[in-house]
């Protein structure tokens, strides 16, 4: 016994967190680096299909975005149920889109231009009308490699 | 001498990890790790209203509409059909293997790095009616995609000895060249048929 109690004593010394900052801080920086910071608020419900085929959008920033879907519940009174879309942050309708566009190509260097994707995250239960006259607006303002958002299907 | 007994004196580095902490927290909040994925698809350009549309220039037999009414009825090539037989269908009717003259022609092009090959004159095109679901849109999307990924696939395995996607750059063009994915979305007619009846 009294030598279990001698080596109890000498454990007493506390553990030295002088590494935990370094750990934490790597851990900080590999979150920084992976990730991209959310830069819009959700304004519709987007449940995005699923699709084995799904591929990786290569650059990110050559991305820009367009939601579909219906509004979430906080503004499903001054919007209503049905499904809009929403550019940036805010609720828009399909002839807006051109010029969404336009700023988004402008937003981007010359040389990259070409290679603009928008990519559609429509929610599941969209029907087909309101994502062709997207299609149709895109076609219009001459963006046409377009990325129907889907998740990649695991099973299979 | 005591002054300077003072400033050797460390900062304590305690709280150094509850700052780091809170960041942490910070960007585990504020950002999302989703890697976008999704079906990419190039639009036709706008037709130019001057221009006469030379839609006659493809031969009737190399179309495969693929229609999805409302319901989110399918059919293709003018019959219902269910989706989980929509992929071979299409795929049978790229490829043509038995030469069928209801089904897409073939032209022999030299393609460099592979020589003669009949590369199908087929072009798929997807119709949809304003009330079809997206999702049914897209998994019909999907399976499109599925068939010329498949076929795509076989040509790389039986010339290279590798699935398409662990080819070169090189070899995907030389692939990409022979298997052409002309999927068409035509502008939205308006498909009300009902594919069951018809």
């Amino acid at each position: 016994m009294a030598k279990f109690e001698r080596k109890d004593k000498k454990k007493l010394s506390a553990i030295s967190t002088a590494s935990l900052p370094d750990v934490v801080f790597m851990l900080l920086f590999f979150f920084m680096t992976v990730t991209t910071l959310r830069e819009t608020e959700q304004l519709v419900v987007v449940a995005l299909p699923e699709a084995s085929q799904a591929a990786k959008i290569g650059r990110k920033d050559l991305t820009s975005y367009i939601y579909i879907g219906s509004p979430v519940l906080g503004y499903q009174q001054q919007m209503g149920t049905n499904a809009r879309i929403q550019l940036n942050d805010a609720f828009r309708e399909v002839s807006d889109i051109r010029n969404f566009i336009a700023a988004e190509r402008e937003a981007l260097k010359e040389d990259d231009r070409q290679f603009m994707t928008t990519s559609l995250k429509v929610d599941v239960n969209v029907r087909m009308g309101i994502v062709s006259d997207v299609k149709q607006e895109l076609r219009r303002s001459n963006a046409l490699t377009v990325s129907y958002s889907a998740k990649k299907k695991t099973t299979e | 001498m005591a002054k300077r007994k003072r400033e050797a004196g460390e900062i304590n580095a305690g709280s150094m990890a509850d700052i780091a902490f809170l960041l942490l927290i910070f960007f585990l909040v504020t950002t999302t790790m989703d890697i976008d994925s999704g079906l990419i698809r190039r639009l036709p350009p706008m037709p130019d209203e001057h221009q006469k549309q030379d839609d006659a220039k493809i031969n009737r037999r190399n179309i495969m509409v693929v229609l999805v009414n409302s319901r989110d009825h399918l059919s293709a090539g003018g019959r219902p059909m269910d989706i989980k037989l929509l992929k071979d269908a299409v795929k049978e009717f790229v490829q043509n293997p038995s030469e069928d003259p209801k089904k897409a022609e073939k032209e022999i092009k030299e393609i460099d790095g592979l020589g003669p090959y009949p590369v199908s004159k087929a072009v798929i095109s997807l119709q949809n009616a304003r009330g079809t679901s997206y999702n049914a849109y897209i998994s019909i999307q999907n399976e499109l995609v599925a068939a010329f990924n498949e076929l795509r696939d076989e040509l790389s395995t039986s010339r290279f000895g590798k699935v398409y996607a662990r080819l070169s750059d090189e070899q995907q063009q030389i692939v990409r060249k022979a298997i052409p994915q002309n999927i068409s979305e035509a502008e939205p007619v308006d498909v009300d048929i009902d594919a069951n009846k018809k």
